[in-house]
């Protein structure tokens, strides 16, 4: 073992270290529940192995031994506010989310939406106003891509002036990626035949809300598509069944879901959620307006508070990157609090707007660490330390002690994780 | 696209033109354009088409006063949103600490809001919540009217309509820091 390529302190190994070490490190690695004893045992069938399996379902759901593994709900009522359901992300790996499991996040619930009576219509400044099936939109041209979902006010509990106590679902829940597949919006827009005048859409749903959003011509007709599937399938209830705006990359609350109207306009709507609920106040009480983007990002997801180390020894630290502006370029670890930095191997292919898993291979020394990741996006902007987010955007005068409350929004900086002795996983600042 | 495959289209738009007696729209399905939308009027839109700009574009005819809006509220919202906008289950519609105070601030329809016209769409389009695009237009001007004047943003007498509630001037009206200004058309 001695071999193994130490490349930053408190024992980060070379992000390749997993190949060249081979057999050997593998043997060496432990999960995060392994008991040492198991490998002693003598190995007999268990009952399942000795009378055949129960039927399979049509429709699969996930083991029963996997049932912790679900989405925290802050409104399961659906008491007449808004509902979040927060993605597991300490409790799934690669670069994905199950549709059952993508976040969700509704200001009045997810209408159950009749797909042959649904219309989506595109009228203002058009040569033609046009109305379309869903059955009409199934049978144009398709494009399949990854793209991460995040809500503005993800990550919101790091504006607190000191450090919540939460999992990285309670703290980073707000963000999910899937495979979407659908119509590029373009293509509509050509159709309906846009009037040079027209810069903006306000985009609106089918939803008892009507919510709308104001979106930059440019934008869509950029990247923006009117997604009908998620990750294969069509869309869940709450992401938006039967159609949703997808906006790569930009501000969750703006991929409108329940989409049944765009509108070109010259102006912006000025909505209730671009004015006043997308709107972060900063320290000088002015308050930023139009964010657009959701800005360079990561987090480590394994291991996170919730995932107690299982004594010394190898661990693979991994976690999910992501932005606005395309493909993540580079992710740094550290395991001493920012000392010094090892960089992490990028599980390809790397996507831009997606998800990237980044890991590395880290050997636990069973002291304490504190283990924090920062990435760089191939447009060159850098992860923001929580020290120059806070700078600009301020942080609350006192603790906040509700992770689903949200003081501010667009946080992008880091989350540190400190590693106790006893191998439990707190969150703290560094 | 390349110039050489936007050639190879062309020309196979050409083949398709050529060897298809009655295809009027070969050479759009060739580049992959169905045109499967079907030709809607605005006026057959009208009833979806519920925004407000806040030049006043979109506002419907009709008209309110507070004191109208009062008597509304107290039917339609205080249930929510308290005796005379005080907020109960629902947030308050009445005061609002200065935005100085923290990032955390709560946002209000006196120390946020930058337009006037929002009050209206947003209350047209999402109130009450068990009931929404329930309200007459008159009754969504007098609520209009009703939460600006609890705020001191328009006197008591005044009347809302197409024409006043474009020109109220919000106090947060200028607030506001465009944060990409490079993304904005």
């Amino acid at each position: 073992m001695e071999d193994l390529e130490v490349v930053a302190g408190n024992g980060l190994l070379h992000r390749r270290a997993f190949l060249r070490g081979g057999a050997i490190f593998a043997a060496a690695m432990t999960g995060y529940t392994l008991s040492d004893s198991l490998a002693a045992q003598q190995l007999a069938d268990d009952a399942w192995s000795t009378r055949p399996g129960t039927p399979i379902p049509e429709y699969g759901v996930p083991s029963s031994f996997e049932k912790t593994v679900s989405r925290t709900l802050t409104n399961p009522r659906g008491e007449p506010r808004t509902q979040h359901a927060r993605t597991p992300h300490h409790l799934l790996n690669g670069t994905f989310t199950p549709n059952a499991l993508h976040f969700v996040i509704s200001h009045s619930g997810a209408p159950d939406i009749d797909p042959a009576k649904h219309r989506l219509v595109i009228h203002g400044l058009v040569k033609k106003p046009l109305a379309f099936t869903l059955d009409a939109l199934g049978r144009y041209p398709m494009v399949s891509r990854m793209a991460f979902v995040e809500c503005g006010g993800n990550s919101a509990p790091l504006f607190s002036n000191v450090p919540v106590q939460a999992t990285a679902q309670a703290l980073h829940g707000l963000v999910s990626c899937a495979e979407w597949t659908g119509v590029m919006l373009s293509t509509l827009l050509e159709e309906a035949g846009i009037d040079p005048k027209a810069k903006w859409l306000i985009a609106e749903g089918a939803d008892s809300l009507a919510l709308s959003r104001s979106v930059p011509v440019a934008k869509a007709l950029d990247d923006a598509m009117i997604a009908l599937y998620q990750n294969g399938e069509r869309l869940m209830p709450g992401n938006g069944y039967p159609m949703r705006l997808l906006l790569p990359g930009w501000e969750g609350n703006m991929n409108v879901k329940w989409l049944r109207r765009i509108k070109l306009t010259e102006t912006p709507g000025m909505s209730y959620y671009e004015t006043r609920t997308y709107a972060p106040i900063l320290p000088n009480g002015k308050a930023y307006q139009f964010y657009f983007l959701q800005e360079v990002k990561s987090f480590i997801t394994h291991p996170s508070p919730g995932l107690t180390l299982n004594g010394p020894g190898f661990y693979e630290v991994s976690g999910i990157a992501y932005s606005a502006s395309g493909r993540i370029a580079k992710v740094m670890v550290t395991a001493d609090g920012g000392k010094t930095w090892a960089q992490a191997a990028l599980q390809g292919p790397v996507l831009p707007k997606a998800f990237t898993r980044f890991r590395v291979p880290w050997r636990w020394d069973g002291g304490p660490a504190i283990l924090q990741s920062r990435a760089w996006d191939e447009a060159g902007n850098m992860q923001p330390t929580r020290a120059e987010v806070i700078a600009q955007r301020g942080q609350t005068k006192a603790a906040v002690t509700n992770a689903a409350a949200f003081p501010s929004q667009h946080y992008n900086g880091p989350t540190s994780w400190a590693i106790e002795r006893t191998g439990e996983v707190k969150h703290v600042y560094a | 696209m390349s110039t050489p495959n936007f050639i190879r289209l062309v020309a196979l738009g050409a083949l398709v033109l050529g060897s298809t007696a009655s295809a009027q729209n070969s050479f759009d399905v060739a580049q992959g354009k169905p045109n499967l939308g079907t030709p809607i009027s605005e006026a057959e839109i009208a009833a979806w088409d519920i925004s407000i700009l806040p030049d006043g574009s979109g506002l419907p005819p009709g008209s309110g006063t507070p004191s109208d809006g009062a008597r509304v509220f107290a039917t339609k919202c205080a249930a929510c949103h308290g005796e005379n906008g005080k907020g109960a289950s629902a947030a308050a519609l009445v005061g609002g600490a200065p935005l100085t105070n923290g990032i955390e601030t709560t946002k209000t329809i006196a120390n946020f809001w930058p337009y006037a016209t929002t009050l209206f769409d947003f209350t047209r389009r999402a109130m009450p919540w068990p009931r929404p695009r329930t309200l007459t237009n008159d009754e969504v001007y007098a609520l209009t009217a009703y939460m600006l004047s609890l705020n001191k943003i328009v006197g008591e007498d005044a009347v809302m309509n197409a024409q006043t509630l474009p020109k109220v001037r919000m106090p947060n009206r200028d607030g506001f820091i465009v944060r990409f200004p490079e993304r904005m058309p």
